[in-house]
């Protein structure tokens, strides 16, 4: 079989990067490789409103958003195979198994990663306490409740603050459950701000800051779990301890990106994002391969993904007509204090289309404090912020023409007052 | 079913479906009775999934004999079972120049029980056969025949493989009683009562309880907890065999090793505990984990932990294995204090207890009986010509439902279907490892339980975890009413 892009994953990151290919060159022959039973990733499950806003200036729900993309599909000529698994990738091959062709493999001219994210399980969260049913992961829930329709349980407790464990706090108690709790390790919260307010304060739920979950009991199904605060080294605090019956643990504590594929191939992964190390174009460290989504970084905003995926899907089309880059001066992105991580890496100015988006995570949460920006050392952009928060992701856009003359390093971090 | 049998086994672990497939080799009605609702439920499901070479027991115990002869027995029965298994050798490293003595004795010991090909290797050369082994190295001892295995497969297949020969099974069912007959045993559960020549006690951390309620010679069973961390396949080949500090009275000590499926394993702590079926994890305990493994290997990275788990040890007073047909109880015969190297032993038990039982009841052998017993197909397994035959002919075998270990549905449909089949998703887990990887059943939970639904003609609702109250779900939401 071939393929001129072959796309992996046909969530939100999939669909905008196969769209975006198509617009940029018509002739591209591209297939999108799907593992489930329909496109649209998680975002089937996300009935919930909110997505859009920053793309169609509306406010869509999951499967709405996705429908907007996935209309597109037919009349651009794009291709997608589902219950597909992909089981291998290289630079020029991606190898997959489904129930009509076997094992098969397409060769193809460049390859867009947009494998998504998976959530972090109890068994890696080092929980203590018996294996019960009735822990379940926040997503796994959803799906339950929103996809299969049925009720994972009455009574509540959830470990981890971040977005799904929030919409899922709201959701479980529409469905006329009880969320005795949320706690978070951490003494800041790992979600969005609005959903904080939306799917908490609004329903009187209460959120435990620098709280753990100690045990779980109940041999055959939850029956309660032990919560106690912790200190400064997440350590629990003797004394604290507090029992809550409940017969359900949700947990919303990380989600980590699928880059199983990706490490086989070879791709340079980023420890910080858990992703591929990326450029300008989103392309990795094997040339014509790409990643974009929260295969690469794990976003709040679906319309962030869509947005960086666009970028991802032209940069594919144009490396299978031009082979990539013609030389140029090569910027490197480096992350200073405060800031965990940026998108992209490295940039290669005759690369860009457009202006230049640099996304960043900070490690803590900081009050009436600047972003900076330097260029070799030289300020080039000193903006105030009242609140940066490791669940919200940050930008900075640099325009083209400030990048002439290229600066040999740009870095980024946060300047406290 | 008739309520009289020639052998009632009580328990379906790895001894007592040992028992059961060497019965099946004779004339003879057989019932096994298990309290949970599948084999491989008590300690036979949580261990350190090792065949040990046999220079830890003492030597003439039935613990060094049936570890010997099982290890001996193992490569031809995981061959007629189909069971994963990989003799990658064993090292017992000492750290300490003032213990070497301790890694001499023990040789000693295993060269007394008959363990072949074992040597003392000084630290070069265990750092050349084990790069990460631990910087403080003096020497360790090296037996080649030891092993990883496949616990699940192994319980699961002998169980198949008697059942396939005539032996009856009936789970969910505890038994309260154990009153003497005129010419036998009768065997109160509550569900029914059997009448039976013989019993088989091998009731793993309960077993004492059984064998008190027959007999003026009291044992005494402690359930002795082990916590373990799984670590994810994508360190295959960080330790390369199997890595034991040096024993003391608790027992082999904390080891690190990959598993036959290419996981690493660290573990097992050792904690006296009262609860003899539920073992839960605990804090103290990952950390003396992680604290033991440390000692061995270095820069293991802990934080691929994909989960913890924790297992019993049924371990009697007298720390011996105790097989025999109980003082003064003829035809009830004894499992009694099964502990490591259990797992290793069993095909030895079994055959051992058979010729026991055998030779007590008089039975004589069946003129024809099949050992062999497949595992669930595995597409990718197979060559890709076969691969490609069996997903045209079974389209379910190319669509992938465990995407952590590339499980199909095809498996999880011939789980189900197959003799003693799966039940629950922790029954399909340890059959087709599905929802055992990095996600942890995360992604395949809600569609294994859709397979299991409609295999088993169960409503969504009543799928449980393992059994029993252990329901997933509990309805459907509001809306679907």
């Amino acid at each position: 079989m071939k393929a001129d892009i072959v796309i992996v994953g046909g969530g939100p990151a999939g669909l905008a990067s196969a769209i975006a290919a198509a617009k940029e060159d018509s002739t591209l022959d591209i297939l999108i490789l799907e593992r489930d039973h329909e496109l649209g990733g998680i975002l089937n499950q996300c009935i919930h409103n909110g997505f859009g806003l920053h793309t169609f200036n509306e406010e869509l729900t999951g499967p709405e958003y996705a429908a907007r993309f996935e209309e597109q599909l037919d009349g651009l000529g794009i291709r997608y195979m589902l219950d597909t698994m992909v089981l291998d990738v290289d630079s020029s091959a991606v190898t997959a198994v489904n129930s009509n062709e076997g094992v098969f493999t397409v060769e193809c001219g460049a390859i867009v990663l947009c494998m998504g994210c998976r959530e972090r399980p109890r068994g890696a969260l080092n929980i203590p306490g018996l294996r019960p049913a009735g822990v379940f992961t926040a997503g796994t829930a959803q799906r339950l409740v929103n996809i299969e329709g049925y009720m994972p349980g009455r009574e509540v407790v959830i470990l981890g603050s971040g977005d799904i464990g929030l919409i899922m706090a709201r959701r479980m108690t529409l469905e006329g459950a009880k969320v005795k709790a949320v706690c978070e390790l951490m003494p800041y919260s790992g979600g969005l701000k609005r959903n904080i307010v939306q799917c908490l304060d609004d329903f009187d739920i209460p959120l435990l800051l620098s709280h753990t979950v100690i045990d779980i009991k109940g041999k055959e199904r939850v029956t309660s779990v032990v919560i106690a605060e912790v200190d400064d080294h997440s350590k629990p605090i003797p004394g604290t301890e507090q029992e809550i019956a409940c017969d359900t643990l949700l947990l919303s504590c990380g989600l980590i990106p699928e880059n199983e594929l990706s490490r086989e191939a070879g791709v340079a992964i980023n420890p910080a994002t858990n992703g591929p190390v990326v450029n300008e174009s989103f392309e990795t460290s094997i040339p014509g391969v790409f990643a974009c989504g929260n295969v690469l970084h794990v976003h709040d905003l679906v319309d962030y993904v869509s947005e960086e995926s666009g970028r991802a899907g032209r940069s594919a089309a144009r490396y299978v007509k031009n082979k990539g880059n013609g030389g140029g001066p090569v910027i490197q992105v480096k992350n200073g204090s405060g800031v965990r991580y940026t998108v992209p890496s490295t940039v290669r100015v005759n690369e860009l289309d457009g202006d230049l988006v640099i996304r960043f995570r900070s490690g803590n949460v900081y009050k009436d404090s600047y972003i900076d920006v330097t260029f070799d050392g030289g300020s080039k952009l000193h903006r105030r912020k009242p609140i940066i928060t490791p669940g919200e992701m940050e930008q900075v856009i640099l325009k083209k023409e400030d990048l002439d003359p290229a600066p040999s390093e740009i870095l980024i971090k946060i300047t406290e007052n | 079913m008739d309520n009289s049998f020639d052998v009632i086994i009580i328990g379906a672990g790895v001894t007592g479906c040992a028992i059961a497939r060497e019965l099946s080799r004779y004339d003879c009605s057989v019932l096994v009775i298990e309290k949970d609702e599948d084999v491989c439920c008590g300690t036979s499901k949580a261990n350190s999934g090792l065949v040990h070479a046999g220079y830890d027991a003492k030597p003439g115990s039935l613990k060094a004999k049936m570890n010997i002869r099982g290890n001996e027995l193992m490569t031809a029965l995981c061959e007629e079972l189909y069971i994963p298994f990989k003799r990658i050798g064993s090292l017992v490293v000492c750290t300490d120049e003032a213990n070497r003595a301790g890694i001499e004795d023990l040789y000693a010991r295993g060269i007394t029980n008959e363990v072949p090909d074992m040597r003392i290797l000084e630290a070069d050369e265990v750092r050349e056969i084990e790069p990460n082994i631990s910087d403080d190295v003096v020497c360790a001892l090296y037996a080649p025949t030891a092993g990883v295995i496949c616990p699940f497969r192994l319980n699961i297949a002998l169980g198949e493989c008697a059942e396939q020969n005539g032996v009856e099974f009936m789970f969910d069912t505890k038994v309260t009683d154990i009153r003497r007959t005129a010419n036998g045993w009768s065997v109160v559960t509550d569900k029914d009562t059997f009448i039976t020549r013989a019993v088989v006690n091998a009731a793993g951390c309960h077993a004492d309880e059984l064998h008190n309620l027959v007999s003026d010679k009291k044992y005494h069973i402690t359930a002795r907890r082990g916590d373990y961390m799984l670590l994810d396949r994508s360190l295959d080949g960080f330790v390369k065999h199997i890595i034991f500090p040096q024993p003391t009275k608790m027992g082999k000590g904390i080891l690190v090793t990959p598993t036959v499926h290419g996981n690493t394993l660290i573990g097992p702590t050792a904690v006296d505990t009262d609860d003899k079926d539920e073992a839960p994890v605990t804090a103290d305990g990952l950390v003396k984990v992680q604290e033991g493994a440390a000692k061995n290997v270095k820069g293991l990275p802990i934080k691929q932990v994909i989960t913890g788990f924790s297992g019993l040890r049924a371990h009697e007073d007298g720390g011996e294995f105790i097989l025999e047909e109980a003082e003064g109880c003829p035809g009830f015969f004894d499992c009694v204090g099964i502990e490591s190297p259990g797992l290793t032993g069993c095909p030895a038990v079994g055959e051992y207890m058979a010729e026991m039982i055998s030779g007590k009841l008089s039975l004589k052998l069946k003129d024809t009986w099949n050992g062999i017993c497949k595992d669930v197909v595995r597409p990718f397994e197979l060559s890709s010509e076969d691969r490609e035959k069996l997903i045209k002919e079974n389209p379910e075998f190319g669509r992938i439902i465990c995407r952590c270990e590339t499980i199909t549905e095809g498996e999880i449909i011939d789980s189900i279907r197959r003799p003693l089949g799966a039940r629950s998703l922790d029954g399909v887990k340890r059959r087709t490892r599905a929802g055992m990887g990095r996600c942890q059943g995360g992604f395949c939970s809600p569609r294994v339980m859709e397979i299991l639904s409609r295999e088993l003609g169960l409503p969504l609702d009543e799928i449980t975890k393992s059994g029993g109250d252990s329901k997933i779900v509990i309805g459907r939401t509001k809306d679907e009413g």
